[in-house]
This record gives structure tokens, C-alpha cells and sequence, in this order.
């Protein structure tokens, strides 16, 4: 019970200071609309190239999006070393882990909910019919990309090179969960079922099982001096 | 109860190959209000810190409240409150939402009436709604202090408590330290407030070169 308090606790003050400030969601949102107007004019896509670049433009567009987020994370948590503070709550250090993961989870997850009928706006796609989908590998791809993205963003919240280093530890590790949610989009978009992508779904929840279970592990000793 | 609130033998500290603290050995009696003094850079931070469970030490072994600070640091952190060098304050929250959320993950039972007499025992019951961003030092550390007013600790770490207070504030905060004693709270206070400290101290010590000393340093030690 304790270790739920945390991470709603940790959640809801995040949430709280975000409706105050609302730094991080205005600044990933508006990233993603310049992303989407980039990739929109740079690429000028003609309908029958579309379905090939969409699944990996959007997962781009999540993916530079939720760096920015991430990278913001702990970043609150340094200012009046409040990180300090919450680590000398009594209990599993894991738990400041998990609550700050859902908050990055629950931010990233609502601008993809925007960034998606945007992006069907700019690419002329009809994804009504693929939306839940889309919907459930967009969650999945999400909770493996934020878990290592919300450990990296805590190991990197004191380094002064912290904008270079953090998305270069952090995307080469997030390869498997590129590669299955690009394939498992493509899927979708192309017509398919949820059970045609099946297998790659199967792979985004290994990795995702994975690097919770590490992350959650590890974030007592990347916290620690 | 343990024998001694905090207790240390030869503990260490290096930062790469420089060591801050050389063997510290260290006793403190349970509701003893101890002070320590030294120059910058002397590792008062650093041992502070480590008692508080935020630092490893590189040797030595230390015990708070009775309990083994590597095999059992759950049940220190349970035991303290710390009053730093930082603020450990959100900018944009209120003082109230600052301290509910302090309270809250602490598991503190009665938290709106607690923080109540505590925002109010520190005078800061006018700014309880205004964002700790529109705060001055002083108050940011009076709302510091407010927070181990609402849940008093067994052991309470001090560390330059009366930097960035104006003379109300450091009446306040004596007056705050002077209902500890009475509690039979131990308190481990690090300041550069001879004065303040030896007024409010049972015993004083100095860090000096890695080691503690009783008597103050030389001049001629710098």
C-alpha cells in the first residue's frame, strides 16, 4: 500500500505542477505539430507512399516528442534537490521509479492521443477503423520507450551534458521496441488485426516486462552517490 | 531504545582520491543536541549526508537510532528529518501543497491539522496559499522548518539551518530547537553560527582534516 501511495502521490503532484506551469505538455505538442509539419513538406508524400513511411514517421514523431518530456523529468526533481527529499521517504526507492514513470507515461500517451488525427490530417489517411489498434500499440511501444527513458532521465539529471547524453544512451537501447512498434503499426495500417501483429505484440510486452522489471531494479543504485 | 542515537566508527569518505572524512568516530545519546563546526569544505555536509542515508560512505560503519545505515536504511530514513542546505521545495506549489505532499508521502496521519498549526507556528499561515515561487529565502526556509514542526522526527539533522533567516526567524527556529530538547529529540546540527550554536547546543565538536576534534582548530591549522 505504501508503495502505491508513492506513485500516486509522486502522479498527482506531477500533474498538479504541470496544470501550473504547463511547460512540458505545450512544449512536446508543439514539437510534434513542427515534426509533423517537417516530415509534411520535406517529404511531400504522394497516397501510395504514405502507408509505407507512416508507421515510422509517427512512432518518429512519438519518439522525439516523448524525449523531450523525458528529458524534463528529473530535471523538476533537481530544482531544490526535491529528488534529495523524496529520496528520504522511507520505503522501496523503486516506488520514485514507478511514480515517476506513470506521469511521464500519462503526458507522452496525451500527446500521442493529438499527435495521431494530426497526423491523419497531414498524411490524408484514414485511421478511424485502425484507431484502437493503433491505440494499443502506441501504449505498449510508450511503456517500454518511457520505462528506460524515465531511468536514463534520473542517471542523467546531474550531468552537465545531459541534452547530448540523454537521447544517445537512451535510443540505442530502445531498438527492439522501435523495431516492434514500427512493424506492429505497419500491420494495422496496412488492414491487419491486432492478431496478425500478435507476434510483434508479444515482443513489445517482453521488452516492456523487461525493462520495467531492470529499471525498477536498478534506479535505487542510479539515484545513489 | 538503542544506547546512542547516532553512532560511528572509522567511517570514511573519498571523493575519487581525495578523502573528505578520515575516520570519524562519533557518539551522539538519544535526545543530545549536538553541534558540529568547521571550516568549508571541511566534509560537514558530507557526514550529515551520510547519516541521512543520501551518501555512501567509502568505510567505517555508522549506526542511527540504532539501526546499521547500509543493512537497514529504510528504518533511519524513518527515524530522521533533515533540514539541508536546499530548500526541497516545489517552485510552482503552494506551502500548503508542498507540506501535504511531504506529509503525504511520509504516511503522516492527520495531515491538514498538523500543517495548519505548523504553517501557523512558523508565521507562515498568510502565504499558506501563495506559490513557494513568490517566496523569499527566509520563508522558504521557515517553510523548511514547518515541515519537521508538522512530524517531529527522532533525530533531527540540521545542516546551516540559519542561513537565509532574518532575526524573527532565527528566534523562531531557537525556539523551535529549544521545544526538541524538551521533547528528547537528538539533534546533529552542522553551522557556522558559533554564537547561535554553542547557545543552543548540549555539546559542541569540530571537523577538522577528516577528523573530529573537541576542541576548536588552531589559526595556525587554518
Amino acid at each position: 500500500m505504501a508503495g502505491l501511495r508513492t506513485v500516486y502521490l509522486l502522479l498527482a503532484k506531477d500533474v498538479l505542477v504541470e496544470l501550473r506551469n504547463r511547460e512540458t505538455f505545450t512544449v512536446m505538442l508543439f514539437f510534434a505539430v513542427v515534426i509533423l509539419f517537417l516530415f509534411h513538406f520535406s517529404l511531400n508524400p504522394e497516397r501510395e507512399n504514405t502507408a509505407q513511411l507512416a508507421p515510422g514517421l509517427l512512432w518518429l514523431a512519438f519518439m522525439f516528442t516523448g524525449v523531450l518530456g523525458l528529458g524534463r523529468s528529473f530535471q523538476a526533481e533537481q530544482a531544490n534537490d526535491c529528488l534529495e527529499q523524496l529520496l528520504l521517504v522511507p520505503g522501496d526507492r523503486g516506488n520514485i521509479f514507478l511514480g515517476k514513470l506513470v506521469g511521464n507515461l500519462a503526458f507522452m500517451l496525451a500527446v500521442e492521443l493529438l499527435i495521431i488525427p494530426l497526423f491523419a490530417l497531414f498524411f490524408q489517411l484514414d485511421l478511424w477503423e485502425a484507431l484502437l489498434p493503433l491505440l494499443v500499440v502506441a501504449v505498449l511501444g510508450t511503456l517500454g520507450f518511457a520505462a528506460v527513458g524515465t531511468l536514463f532521465s534520473a542517471l542523467t539529471a546531474n550531468l552537465r551534458a545531459r541534452e547530448v547524453l540523454f537521447p544517445l544512451l537512451l535510443f540505442p537501447l530502445v531498438v527492439p521496441v522501435v523495431i516492434g512498434a514500427v512493424t506492429a503499426t505497419a500491420i494495422i495500417l496496412g488492414g491487419g488485426t491486432l492478431g496478425e501483429a500478435s507476434g510483434w505484440l508479444k515482443l513489445l510486452g517482453a521488452f516492456d516486462t523487461i525493462f520495467l522489471v531492470l529499471a525498477y531494479l536498478t534506479f535505487e543504485f542510479v539515484v545513489e552517490q | 531504545m538503542a544506547e546512542w542515537a547516532i553512532e560511528t566508527h572509522n567511517l570514511t569518505k573519498r571523493y575519487g582520491h581525495r578523502p573528505v572524512l578520515s575516520g570519524v568516530d562519533l557518539c551522539v545519546k538519544p535526545g543530545e543536541f549536538l553541534v558540529l563546526f568547521g571550516p568549508n569544505g571541511a566534509g560537514k555536509s558530507t557526514l550529515i549526508r551520510i547519516l541521512c542515508t543520501l551518501m555512501k560512505p567509502s568505510g567505517g560503519t555508522a549506526k542511527v537510532a540504532g539501526y546499521d545505515i547500509a543493512d537497514d536504511p529504510d528504518r533511519v530514513r524513518a527515524s530522521i528529518g533533515l533540514i539541508g542546505h536546499s530548500s526541497y521545495l516545489y517552485e510552482d506549489l503552494t506551502a500548503v501543497e508542498n507540506m501535504r505532499f511531504y506529509l503525504r508521502m511520509r504516511g503522516v496521519d492527520g495531515v491538514e491539522r498538523r500543517l495548519a498549526e505548523a504553517l501557523q507556528v512558523t508565521g507562515l499561515e498568510r502565504a499558506m496559499w501563495h506559490r513557494v515561487r513568490t517566496f523569499s529565502t527566509g520563508m522558504k526556509k521557515r517553510l523548511c522548518i514547518a515541515r519537521i514542526v508538522a512530524s517531529p522526527p527522532h533525530i533531527l539533522f540540521l545542516d546551516e539551518p540559519y542561513s537565509g533567516l532574518d532575526e524573527e526567524g532565527i528566534r523562531m527556529l531557537n525556539h523551535f530547537l529549544l521545544t526538541l530538547k524538551t521533547a528528547d529529540c537528538t539533534v546533529f546540527m552542522v553551522t557556522h553560527h558559533r554564537e547561535h550554536g554553542l547557545a543552543t547546543g548540549d555539546r559542541a565538536v569540530y571537523l577538522h582534516g577528516g577528523k573530529l576534534r573537541t576542541e576548536p582548530p588552531a589559526m595556525s591549522e587554518g
